[in-house]
């Protein structure tokens, strides 16, 4: 039943959010660049937890411009990235960070493309190894097509 | 009345359509397998009838359209009386019913088309890929018909207007980039249908790849383009000219795309050297199985995106059968019948062999690092640890070194040679190219930006790496023919297509790294007489205006542009939307394109006292990114037009001459 | 037999993938847990006056004592007013109230209250949603469940049905008690 409930809410939601067009344009007064600069990139890596997927910095949803206030109000009190990164997850949760941390349920999402690129070296190697001896002399284009039809007969049927 | 009627014709032409496209997926293949020529005869015309009945049908969703037939659910949805018709026209695909519609009708007509220009193929290789097919359009007009009908009717309560089209997707970025991007998606089902033939015939032979090759070419063009105008159109419609997002949708898109370059490659080396066959099926099967999930992430609702469509778990559960039946299905036979031996072809660690198997598991690399990245979340809260999210700051960092790694490898692949290549060689020919690529990677930034940046070196660096060899094997080609223009022209179209292709991608890592590093963006608040400097243009806001369009009401701004001291200037009028209908704010940009700057500016909200907060922005080679993808489009076109395709495509195998001489015998 | 084996992998991996699709479509991609329950946090500090009387200032000493049900609320807000009847049996079943009036002014949220019923003991007005933003509130309705300690047992987001108050709201009140 609950799941039945949330998926008409969800329905509901969806035909009533559909495509949403986010520009939240703001004009805000730095003195320093470089807390622009920062302001920017940190607006843009935190997820409006109310929207469909969208960053604080594309999003006009009341949530994302009362986030963007903190972000300046605490970037002009001289915190760190870090510190209003946990600021908001101490509210919000993990879901607001773009760049999820690596903790224990992330390894396997941070890992998993290093050790690729290792098994995919590896594989590399062990393929031209093992076929830099494979033939020592290149079959002509007839044979090539003799043992292709010899091979597929063998295996399919 | 006949108007009355139209959406009942529509409604029962799809269900004719789609007993056809039963009929035309099972008597081939059974045909097929029990040597019944007269039932594999059925391919032909049921693929033709299939394609017929759902043209129909499509044709009277769109007359209902065009007609303003506010009867059918459909329409009332998704138009307006006021909207003018070729949003109309478009307003078919616009929403999820009309869309699926779509990607049928593409379905059957890209089956018609494999059909059609497979007259020299034998026979029962043409009735196994119809066949197949036939099976998956049955899948998609069950879909239509039992979850998404488009011709549900409003009776007898009809409303006596529509609700109208979404303003956002009243644009020609979106009238076409559904169209290109499915188009890209079920051509894929062609290549798909033959590596299937293929298992089941037993016939994994060069024929079938030199067969499959064209197919996948053009299918991955269309995906290019289709892929390129969503970034575009985002790019300009969504207000803050971001261009892309990591969205599940657009992953979605690139994923298909991803293994469909690794297809192309595989291909090559399947065709040229007669190895890696398992894996150019298993290719073939991923990224076909990638167009279909990406419609399940799309139409299901299991992960938020901005672009999703209004959508219901019981689609996505039948979209996940759908899913699971097929790509289920065809992995199993790929375990059962893919070759259990494997032709040993010998190649050393500097060869074109060598270099392309790098190229495949670096794609494979990649597509699973999106899939990852895009399903994730989705893992983590089935298994009830917690919701997180995957966005830009994931992908980039992943993303960026993986394409740098690759295109290391992209720079030596067509200098190389099959089997063995000379390192000599290689050396003598791109030592130069080497040295020039990391000189202009050292000067370009601070022409480009008037800066060092990092980040802009090095995606000069790869994106040379890759221009200076082709410049060179260009040189090399034609130094020998009596005049460089009589070299070029002997050069093959497949040549081309290859050298534009990597030459594309060259250009849009350019535009990528330029683009996001020497962008700006001012957020200002102006007033009429107010100017705001950005990137060496002054922005001067003369007047703002307010006007009445065919179905919404805009307040505008004209903004003066003069670039330093010069005396020309030119204006942009960027608007500010409300759409009567659904009564829904947009904010319309204006752009001043360029090949190596944008200009764009965008109205945001009144703040009061005749002052608007606008944003303006100064976009180097944005450009780049989709005239890459265009270049990349291209020559995969070019590839498919060549001549030596068709040539060797019409000529037989000596097995196959057989098995068809023999069918004919049975039929005689 | 080892090759065939490597040839049913994508197979198998495929059958897993489709798995965790199915298991995704039973789940809720707008649910999100609150971080404040998670770690079962104390109320969040707040120092505000009070919607009925501007003079008084209330602060996080007033969730102590009892079991209460802080709900998120707004004039504007249409899911709000569906949820009042639900609230208002709860207030009758003897469960302490306290609403946040988030982002309105006065004038309506008095008006709301006179025209859907009061089961609220008491309303922190937060007009510029300071408390909200503490709570991580991200749209209203949302409802908190606070023990006689003060800290944070149960998140509800969005409207709370006549369901929802039998099988989630109750049976938590009474987990606290």
């Amino acid at each position: 039943m609950a799941v039945i409930r949330w998926m008409l809410a969800v329905t509901l939601w969806l035909l009533l959010a559909g495509l949403a067009q986010g520009a939240a344009i703001e004009v805000r007064e730095f003195d320093d660049p470089v807390l622009e600069k920062r302001y920017h990139s940190l607006t843009a890596s935190m997820r409006c937890p109310t929207c469909q997927n969208q960053a604080i910095n594309d999003s006009d949803a009341p949530v994302s411009g009362d986030m963007r206030d903190r972000v300046y109000q605490l970037l002009h009190d001289g915190r760190s990235d870090m510190e209003i990164r946990d600021h908001m997850v101490q509210r919000f949760g993990d879901y607001i960070l773009y760049n999820p941390r690596l903790e224990g349920r992330t390894y396997l999402l941070w890992g998993l493309p290093a050790v690729l690129v290792v098994l995919g070296g590896i594989l590399v190697m062990l393929m031209v190894r093992a076929r830099r001896n494979a033939s020592s002399r290149a079959l002509s284009e007839h044979e090539r097509q003799r043992l292709e039809i010899l091979i597929n007969r063998g295996d399919g049927q | 009345m006949f108007i009355r009627m139209i959406p009942e014709i529509g409604h029962f032409a799809l269900v004719i359509a789609m007993l056809m496209a039963a009929v035309q997926g099972v008597m081939p293949l059974a045909g097929a397998a029990l040597r019944r020529p007269l039932w594999m005869a059925y391919a032909r015309p049921m693929v033709a009838g299939q394609f017929l009945f759902v043209a129909i049908a499509y044709l009277c969703l769109t007359a209902s359209y065009l007609l303003d037939d506010f009867s059918v659910a459909n329409v009332a949805n998704n138009s307006n009386s006021m909207l003018p018709w070729y949003y109309k026209f478009s307003a078919v695909w616009g929403n999820h019913e009309g869309s699926v519609l779509l990607w049928s009708l593409m379905l059957a007509g890209w089956s018609y088309m494999a059909a059609r220009f497979s007259r020299e193929l034998p026979r029962d290789m043409v009735a196994r890929v119809v066949g197949v097919l036939g099976l998956v359009a049955v899948g998609f007009l069950a879909f239509v018909l039992v979850t998404s009908n488009p011709f549900e009717r409003l009776l007898p309560n009809m409303p006596s207007d529509g609700a109208d089209l979404n303003p956002l997707l009243q644009d020609i970025g979106l009238i076409l980039h559904p169209p290109m991007l499915y188009m890209g998606y079920v051509g894929f089902s062609v290549v798909f249908a033959f590596a299937i033939a293929a298992l089941l015939g037993g016939r994994l032979d060069a024929a079938w790849t030199r067969w499959a090759r064209p197919w996948t070419n053009l299918a991955w063009a269309f995906l290019t383009v289709g892929i390129a105008l969503g970034s575009w159109w985002a790019y300009y419609e969504l207000g803050w000219g971001g261009w892309w997002f990591w969205d599940p949708v657009e992953n979605a898109s690139l994923l298909p795309w991803l293994t469909g370059t690794a297809l192309m490659h595989s291909l090559a080396v399947t065709e040229k050297r007669g190895s890696f066959k398992s894996w150019t099926v298993l290719l073939a099967i991923f990224t076909f199985s990638l167009s279909l999930l990406g419609t399940f992430l799309v139409r299901s609702g299991v992960l938020t995106s901005v672009h999703a469509f209004a959508n219901d778990p019981s689609r996505g559960f039948f979209i996940l059968i759908l899913l699971g039946i097929t790509v289920g299905l065809s992995l199993l036979i790929f375990a059962l019948r893919a070759p259990r031996v494997s032709q040993r072809t010998g190649f050393n660690w500097l060869s074109r062999d060598a270099l392309l198997l790098i190229n495949n598991i670096l794609l494979v690399i990649m597509t699973v690092t999106v899939l990852m990245g895009t399903v994730y979340p989705l893992l983590l809260d089935a298994l009830d640890l917690g919701k997180i999210s995957v966005g830009p700051p994931y992908f980039n960092a992943l993303f960026v070194p993986l394409t740098v790694i690759m295109c290391v490898f992209m720079g030596l692949g067509p200098t190389a040679r099959w089997k063995q290549t000379d390192p000599r060689m290689l050396a003598k020919r791109l030592w130069l190219a080497g040295v020039a690529a990391l000189v202009i990677a050292a000067i370009m930034p601070f022409v480009i930006g008037g800066e060092w940046n990092a980040w802009v070196a090095l995606g000069l660096v790869a994106a040379m790496w890759i221009v200076l060899p082709t410049l060179r094997d260009l040189y090399d080609k034609t130094r020998h023919a009596e005049s460089f223009g009589a070299g070029l022209r002997k050069l093959s179209l497949a040549y081309w297509g290859m050298q534009l292709g990597h030459l594309g991608m060259a250009v849009t890592i350019i535009g990528v790294a330029v683009v996001s590093n020497f962008e700006i963006e001012r957020n200002v608040r102006m007033s009429p007489g107010d100017s705001v400097e950005v990137a060496g243009y002054t922005f001067t806001m003369n007047e703002l205006t307010s006007r009445r369009g065919p179905n919404y009401i805009a307040d505008g701004a004209e903004i003066e542009v003069r670039r330093g001291d010069s005396r020309r200037s030119f204006t942009m009028t960027p608007e500010k939307r409300v759409y009567i209908a659904r009564g829904m704010p947009m904010s319309q940009v204006a752009l001043r394109p360029g090949l190596f700057r944008d200009l764009y500016v965008a109205m945001g909200e009144d703040l009061g006292d005749n002052s608007w907060a606008m944003r303006v922005q100064y976009k180097p080679f944005v450009r780049w990114l989709w005239l890459g993808a265009l270049l990349m489009a291209i020559g995969g076109v070019l590839a498919v037009i060549d001549r030596r395709y068709r040539r060797l495509a019409t000529a037989r195998d000596p097995e196959g001459k057989t098995r068809e001489s023999a069918v004919r015998e049975a039929t005689a | 037999m080892t090759r065939r084996l490597l040839l049913s992998l994508p197979l198998l991996g495929f059958l897993m993938l489709m798995l965790f699709l199915y298991l995704g479509l039973g789940l809720n991609p707008f649910h999100r847990e609150s971080r404040l329950v998670e770690e079962a946090r104390a109320f969040p500090a707040f120092d505000l006056t009070t919607l009925e009387d501007p003079e008084r200032r209330v602060d996080e000493t007033l969730i102590q004592g009892d079991v209460t049900l802080v709900n998120v609320w707004g004039e504007w807000c249409p899911e709000c007013k569906r949820e009042m009847p639900q609230l208002l049996d709860l207030a009758d079943r003897g469960v302490r109230l306290v609403g946040v009036n988030w982002k309105d002014t006065r004038d309506k949220a008095l008006g709301f209250l006179e025209e859907f019923g009061d089961p609220f003991e008491v309303n922190i007005f937060d007009p510029e949603g300071e408390l909200a933003f503490e709570l991580g509130v991200y749209g209203a309705p949302e409802s908190f469940l606070v023990d006689g300690n003060g800290i944070i047992r149960y998140h509800h987001t969005g409207y709370i049905s006549p369901s929802d108050l039998r099988e989630h709201i109750l049976p938590e009140v009474q987990k606290w008690q």
